[in-house]
């Protein structure tokens, strides 16, 4: 199972809270996947008094380990001012760090996630980026502290799933060391076993879930996807090619 | 006569526990300590929309079948419910919300432009599909409020006083002193007033962000709402709320631009976990409560079986629990 700043997780599987159709649906959720992980934001929730809390105390209840989140956050100096928030309310350094720099695409600002991510790390903070696949961009975060990366697979909430497979690829090729989480896009189970096989340490998902007919349902599909993308990756995969290859010789036939 | 019944809480529970209760010949008092219907109730910010179709989208099927008993409980206390449906759009980029929402409103009909128009002209300008809910209603949640006060008081119905007899608490999330499973789900909403647009019946705009409801409450008045917050909140509208509202209107029909903006409103719902209501059970108290976003939807039907309970000893099909043995 991946660790991720020295702490190992029970799952590869890592489920946002948001826009479930009751905190016991979410729970359900978490209970039938196995997630070990839930994100959590804490920006809008806070209210004026952290009347937040009676949500917080349900997430905290579903006994995995939380990671707080800085969703909704447009500027370095917000998304920083939540992380510190967020690290009161939850006890914890974790902080996944989101700087939106689209109000429409909700694209992650990736020089201010930097700048941000910078801080934090400088604060004691264990930061889970949410990036896109960009080489440069996560060279910087790894640079000023980042012992996680978090790419995108497709804008958060579309659905569409790995848009860019070789930049995933590449990232993965040029970061061996480095837990990779793909983050936001996903729609389907199978999009996640594909980010497992691709060498993936865990994929982070919320829409999918949470939006589906039958949400628990859901959250256990991705939670069998992801273990078999796993298994796949460590079963040494076969090689694609182009040619047929049958599995019994053809007799008769001039073999080319 | 039975009772004496005092029902604490005079928001849309305790109202409507106190019509049934009073309906079947119970003497009632009511104790709200802020008086007559008004803005301490969270649901006097309510959007007033009967509509257990829609709201099956994502809630429990149950709150579907007890909601349908609404329209027709309402009416049978003299409240004016407008039976015009409920039209449901997306915007171009969203078509595949409306997709999904088709299929999980099974009595949702398709409508063509040209039908849009004959339901809703200014909408037909804008919109080529929409779904349409010909069998849900709404109500003006205030002047329903209003007028069942009045009625009450008038049927004998004592506001204030001392509490006698059995106590029903319908407190909302105040009752969270005693039900700690409850939580508060903040909610913002406008009133503006637009004379560009006319609208003849609650219309609902998907969004993967922002969904938005727009309920007209005539001479140009509408309500938009609501924005759904995990926080026991009740004041403090903020203005990303109020800004994703006013967007979301403006994109549903750009005439709202040049609306008045009359009322910015927020409160918080009171929830229990799975988001349904409770009839529960604790000492010699019963409490109703956690009727959430579904207040003028499910008030009738947990009323009803409060009532059935209390006066013929019936225990509700659903949403009961007792602890008075824990």
């Amino acid at each position: 199972m991946p660790t991720f700043y020295g702490t190992e997780v029970t799952s590869r599987l890592m489920l946002g809270t948001a826009q479930y159709p009751s905190p016991a649906v979410l729970a359900e959720a978490f209970r039938r996947s196995g997630a070990g992980i839930a994100t959590v934001s804490v920006r809008r929730e806070a209210g004026g008094d952290q009347a937040g809390q009676d949500f917080w105390a349900l997430i905290r209840d579903l006994g995995v380990a939380v990671l707080p989140n800085t969703a909704g956050c447009y500027s370095v100096r917000e998304a920083v001012t939540t992380a510190q928030m967020a690290r009161e309310l939850f006890d914890t350094n974790w902080i996944k760090l989101e700087v939106i720099g689209h109000a429409d695409t909700l694209q992650p600002d990736p020089f201010g996630l930097v700048d941000a991510a910078a801080q934090l790390a400088e604060d004691g903070f264990e930061v889970f980026p949410y990036c896109t696949e960009d080489l440069v961009l996560c060279e910087q975060l790894v640079e000023v502290g980042c012992k996680v990366l978090m790419p995108w697979g497709a804008p958060i909430g579309t659905g569409l799933g790995l848009n860019n497979i070789y930049g995933l690829r590449s990232l993965r090729a040029h970061f061996p060391d480095i837990p990779l989480v793909v983050d936001a896009g996903l729609g389907l189970p199978s999009q996640a076993a594909h980010a497992l096989e691709l060498g993936y340490d865990a994929v982070l998902l919320n829409t999918a879930v949470a939006k589906a007919g039958d949400p628990a349902a859901m959250a256990q599909a991705f939670g069998l996807a992801v273990e078999a993308g796993a298994l796949a990756a460590r079963a040494d995969p076969m090689d694609a090619r182009d040619m047929a290859a049958p599995s019994t010789p053809v007799f008769g036939k001039a073999m080319l | 006569m039975s009772g004496p019944f005092t029902i604490l809480g005079g928001g849309v529970c305790g109202l409507a526990m106190a019509a049934e209760l009073s309906s079947r010949g119970a003497r009632v008092t009511v104790i709200d300590p802020k008086g007559a219907p008004g803005g301490h109730a969270c649901s006097w910010w309510a959007g007033g929309m009967l509509a257990p179709d829609c709201e099956g989208v994502s809630a429990e099927p149950e709150i579907v079948r007890q909601g349908r008993k609404a329209a027709g409980w309402w009416e049978s206390q003299g409240a004016a419910v407008h039976h015009a449906g409920t039209l449901v759009v997306a915007l171009n980029r969203d078509q595949s919300d409306l997709a999904t929402f088709a299929r999980r409103a099974p009595r949702a009909a398709t409508l063509p432009k040209t039908q849009i128009a004959e339901q809703e002209p200014h909408l037909a300008e804008r919109y080529s599909k929409a779904l349409f809910l010909a069998d849900e209603g709404h109500l003006d949640p205030r002047a329903t409020l209003t007028a069942l006060h009045a009625r009450l008081a008038q049927r004998g119905v004592r506001f204030g006083g001392d509490i006698a007899g059995q106590v029903i608490d319908c407190r909302g999330l105040v009752a969270r002193d005693t039900l700690t499973d409850l939580r508060g789900v903040k909610g913002e909403m406008l009133v503006v007033r637009c004379t560009d647009v006319t609208l003849s019946r609650p219309v609902r705009l998907l969004h993967p962000r922002f969904p938005l409801y727009i309920v007209p409450r005539g001479d140009g008045v509408f309500m938009l709402g609501a924005t759904q917050i995990e926080t026991g909140e009740r004041s403090r509208a903020t203005l990303r709320s109020v800004m994703e509202l006013m967007n979301a209107a403006y994109a549903l029909h750009p005439a709202f631009g040049e609306a008045e903006l009359l009322e910015i409103g927020v409160d918080a719902r009171p929830a229990f976990p799975d988001n349904q209501p409770r009839i529960r059970r604790i000492g010699d108290v019963i409490y109703a409560n956690g009727l959430f976003r579904h207040g003028f939807l499910l008030a009738p039907a947990l009323a009803q079986m409060t009532v059935d309970l209390v006066l013929e000893g019936k225990i509700p099909e659903v949403w009961y629990e007792d602890y008075r043995e824990r």
